[in-house]
């Protein structure tokens, strides 16, 4: 799963008939500090997750193990909300990347 | 299967209902001389691994199967906790290295 902001919401009329119904968001990358990223993904929520909420998107075939998505043609669903990050080892991160 | 170290937890009150009581934490992907590998990712804990450990965690669809579920919208889970890693780098001699816990 990855971290990410709901920036936004897609609105779609024609689209494939097992999707009707699904609510499709804007996700934007984050790093731990809650910097975005350039890159994003559309992902049906499953949670009820709304616009500039911190988010966690599974990605890929994991993605269709939810009752609405299930054998749906989904490759990234919503299934967080994010309360708080807890990083614990943020200075060895650091301490890392500036190696 | 890939090697990690976590490096902390996710609070998620809402969540999908299936993830109820399953620990969130962040992973940084690392290589086998425990030097980071990318970005940190989101796992699920099946093992009781905390901050600081080295672990080796599952991705992809397969991610579900250690859960106590049927379904569930999970991308990666850890799956154990990473005593040591013997690294033989070449056939003349075997590199032993002790992970940093």
């Amino acid at each position: 799963m990855f971290l990410g902001k709901v920036i936004g919401t897609v609105w779609s009329t024609k689209k494939d008939e097992n999707l009707v119904g699904a609510k499709f968001l804007i996700v934007r990358h984050l790093d731990l500090d809650y910097n975005e990223k350039d890159n994003f993904v559309v992902a049906v929520d499953s949670v009820g997750a709304g616009q500039g909420e911190v988010v966690l998107v599974a990605t890929g075939s994991s993605s269709r193990q939810t009752n609405f998505t299930k054998n749906k043609p989904v490759d990234a669903v919503i299934m967080a909300i994010v309360d708080k990050l807890d990083i614990s080892l943020k200075e060895y991160l650091e301490e890392h990347k500036s190696q | 299967m890939f090697l990690g170290k976590v490096i902390g937890n996710v609070w998620a009150t809402q969540k999908y209902e299936a993830l109820k009581n399953f620990k969130l934490m962040f992973v940084q992907p690392i290589n086998a001389e425990n030097e980071e590998l990318g970005d940190p990712i989101i796992a699920v804990d099946t093992v009781g691994a905390g901050p600081g450990e080295t672990i080796f965690y599952i991705t992809a669809s397969e991610a579900v199967i250690p859960l106590p579920v049927e379904m569930a919208p999970v991308d990666a889970s850890i799956v154990g906790i990473v005593d040591t890693i013997n690294l033989s780098s070449d056939t003349n001699s075997v590199v032993s290295k002790q992970v940093q816990r």
